[in-house]
């Protein structure tokens, strides 16, 4: 009889740190230098995004343009939106931690092309650096992320087109991390290890990049075009020149659309990986997660049209794109049931890791639920760019997927670093930014039923107290950081050792050193078949513990 | 009680810290470069294809004005069609001659590859500089530039790379039968910017 006792966590050893840090401002192409830079200096444009929302939110205490000009607004909320989507999240969650997980998912030394994956992440200090310079030469773009025609043609054309080349350059950055993704995930397995035996994480990368690989090109298109009616004067999207504005929409949204998938479907893999750790049980459903990924995959591509309702959509197109969207709620609903079903029962451990994975859950299913109700035509038509929009898309992209990137850093940070972050920190830090979040931003949604627009410095008197509740939300999540910024310095220089597998974990990058050596593995890489093979211990044999196969095999 | 699953895992960290003082295993893996560069090209062909979207939205949506229509002269693009696929045609040879080993015989058929690259490139600047409208005319004539200058500057790289691929093959044992990752890679690019030009061509010269 053997036992399969779960890897025990050995003896805490000293940590040795082994990458200087002179590494980590150079052209390294080890993939977990490469991914901790995405990290660092995601967080740090998180920051910046940060304080600019905390421009906004200190403009709207009053019902008056009076902290700063109107013009100056529009160039903050444009800086905000687009250092947020561009070079917090997408790189965090899939450059950051797509580069540091992958090679190690698939038993790989590294990624498939180290020196596009070093190049693609240099693309990303200079992008930022120059998008954030436009503001001190003539004034940032003012058009919004959307960067739609007419206005972006007819705003100042310094900043906007110094923001073409900046998201240009952010594209490129995040098509070529696609490309090395793919050809890492489907060319680099260790021999023996099977697609449907990956950790989830790899197949929402893969996804994830399919979309990138897909849609990213086509915004780079349409910014082309785009800079082309600015600067040499042709009518794309001029309609005063005969062009047509709304095909803009349709480009920049078939890729704005997957780009929230781009945004979320990693946030859903680290979930995924995540849970089961700290719930002591195996993910729930592991294939319907695949195909639920696929599904996603394929429906992401064809509803990006529900963002234009009210830009004159003929009827079959309104029909259509609404019935898709409403279809796409499917997967992804199975997916959070497979994750309830997940943490059912299961011996959970409450540390800040689960508890911003269960903060994500709350938040980004009622940000599922209204975006369900935005699908829908006349309730779109009704709350469209109102406050409504505002608060369902910060419910997706904060709530859920920058909650995931927390509960990421707690759940990697002892493999990273080979220390532990301070849990009772971590827990403050998850209950502010809960709290904080939700003050924030569930008022906002009765903002956009009454009428407020979104876009505005000057707003009617009505909105008032609501506009200060949101604020003081925001400000209560800018502390929350605080707790976080305190946990990672004190700990990466006083923390707990960790050892190398503080979580008893299966998967393989917690079966190596914390942190690990420059190719991953001293020894040959293992091969993990089972990564989520938890609970199945003869003493946790129990119905409720156990997959149904464990069940029947051993009762035979 | 039977067996329960065999745990391949469990033993591990013991090994790992025995494994501790070794030195570290360096493995080597596929060639994959072609597959990545594969997927790169699915990326610029949606480029493209975001073009093509936009300009039959064009053509459907937003009619021209009476005096913009004007009818291409499809001689010298169909000829420059030709061309390009010709040198589909002779860098496809110089691969099966490279594949015989004959690496003169292939820097000729790279040589004459890159030769009607440069010819079709001439064409279309004599094709630009006879149009009867400019870049900012009208909706067709932006459209046409656009798609045409930034599939041309396809061209030209493509052009640079096969002579970079020439230049390199000179070089004795640079290119071998076995090995030869550059010039399958500028035989591939080469491959996909023809075929872009006839989907280009069909789209902006017959429709």
């Amino acid at each position: 009889m053997t036992t399969n006792a779960l890897p025990a966590s050995p003896h805490p050893v000293e940590v040795q740190h082994h990458t200087p840090w002179h590494e980590y401002f150079g052209f390294s192409l080890d993939h977990k230098v490469i991914g901790i830079q995405y990290l660092v200096t995601g967080f740090f444009f998180y920051l910046v995004g940060g304080a600019l929302a905390g421009m906004i939110r200190v403009e709207l205490v009053t019902p008056l343009s009076d902290f700063m000009a109107r013009d100056t607004y529009n160039q903050v909320l444009t800086l905000h939106g687009t250092i947020m989507i561009f070079l917090w999240i997408v790189p965090v969650v899939n450059g950051a931690f797509g580069n540091y997980l992958v090679p190690f998912y698939v038993g790989a030394r590294d990624m498939a092309f180290p020196r596009l994956n070093a190049v693609a992440f240099w693309m990303l200090p200079p992008a930022g650096f120059l998008l954030m310079s436009s503001y001190f030469v003539g004034g940032a773009a003012q058009s919004g992320w959307t960067a739609y025609p007419p206005l972006s043609i007819t705003t100042p054309a310094v900043g906007q087109v110094v923001w073409i080349i900046s998201v240009l350059l952010l594209g490129g950055s995040s098509i070529f991390g696609a490309v090395n993704f793919i050809a890492t995930i489907l060319k680099l397995r260790q021999p023996g290890l099977d697609l449907f035996q990956l950790p989830m994480f790899c197949w929402a990368m893969l996804g994830t990049s399919v979309l990138v690989v897909l849609a990213t090109p086509v915004l780079a298109g349409a910014l082309i075009l785009l800079s082309m009616d600015i600067v040499a004067g042709t009518g794309f999207f001029n309609p005063a020149l005969g062009g047509n504005a709304v095909v803009y929409q349709h480009l920049f949204w078939f890729y704005s659309h997957p780009a929230v998938y781009i945004m979320v479907l990693p946030a859903f893999g680290l979930v995924s990986e995540i849970l089961p750790i700290h719930a002591r049980k195996p993910l729930f459903g592991y294939r319907s997660m695949i195909y639920s990924i696929l599904g996603i995959v394929f429906l992401g591509l064809i509803v990006w049209a529900h963002h234009m309702f009210t830009s004159g959509t003929p009827p079959w197109m309104r029909l259509f794109f609404t019935i898709a969207t409403a279809i796409i709620a499917v997967p992804t609903g199975i997916k959070f049931f497979n994750w309830l079903a997940t943490l059912w029962q299961g011996k959970l451990a409450l540390n800040s890791a689960l508890l911003f994975c269960c903060g994500f859950i709350f938040n980004f299913v009622f940000g599922g639920i209204t975006g369900v109700a935005l699908a829908q035509v006349p309730f779109d038509v009704h709350v469209h760019d109102t406050y409504f929009v505002v608060a369902h898309f910060h419910y997706i992209v904060f709530g859920g997927t920058v909650f995931v990137i927390f509960a990421a850093i707690y759940h990697w940070f002892p493999k990273i670093s080979g220390r532990l972050l301070n849990e009772h920190l971590g827990r403050l830090h998850c209950l502010l930014s809960f709290i904080g979040f939700n003050v924030c931003f569930f008022p906002q949604h009765w903002l956009g039923l009454n009428g407020m627009p979104r876009r505005v410095a000057e707003y009617d008197p009505q909105f008032q107290l609501i506009n200060q509740i949101s604020s003081v939300g925001a400000l209560i999540l800018a502390i929350s950081t605080l707790p976080f910024l305190v946990n990672v310095f004190l700990s990466m220089w006083k923390g707990v050792p960790a050892g190398d597998n503080p979580w008893r974990a299966c998967t393989a990058e917690w079966l190596t050193s914390s942190p690990p050596p420059v190719e991953n593995w001293l020894h040959e890489a293992p091969l993990v078949t089972e990564p989520y093979d938890y609970g199945s211990t003869e003493d946790a044999m129990s119905v409720t513990t156990v997959r149904g196969r464990d069940l029947w095999s051993a009762g035979r | 009680m039977t067996t329960l699953i065999q745990r391949p895992t469990s033993h591990r960290l013991e090994q790992q810290q025995e494994d501790r003082q070794k030195v570290p295993v360096h493995s080597h893996h596929p060639d994959v470069r072609l597959f990545g560069l594969t997927v790169f090209l699915v990326a610029d062909g949606m480029t493209f294809a975001g073009f093509f979207a936009a300009y039959l939205t064009y053509r459907a949506v937003n009619p021209l004005p009476v005096n913009a229509e004007y009818e291409l002269e499809l001689l010298l693009p169909a000829v420059n069609t030709l061309l390009l696929l010709a040198s589909s045609l002779t860098f496809h040879r110089g691969s099966k001659v490279l594949m015989a080993g004959s690496m003169s015989t292939c820097r000729s058929w790279l040589l004459l590859t890159a030769a009607l690259g440069v010819a079709f490139m001439a064409g279309q600047m004599w094709e630009y500089f006879h149009l009867p409208f400019g870049l900012t005319d009208n909706l067709f004539a932006s459209t046409f530039y656009a798609l045409t200058g930034f599939h041309g500057l396809h061209v030209t790289l493509g052009a640079m790379m096969i002579l970079i691929v020439w230049w390199q093959a000179g070089t004795e044992g640079r290119f071998t039968a076995e090995n030869h990752f550059g010039f399958a890679a500028a035989e591939l690019y080469w491959h996909f910017v023809d075929g872009v030009w006839v989907v280009l061509f069909a789209l902006l010269y017959l429709l």
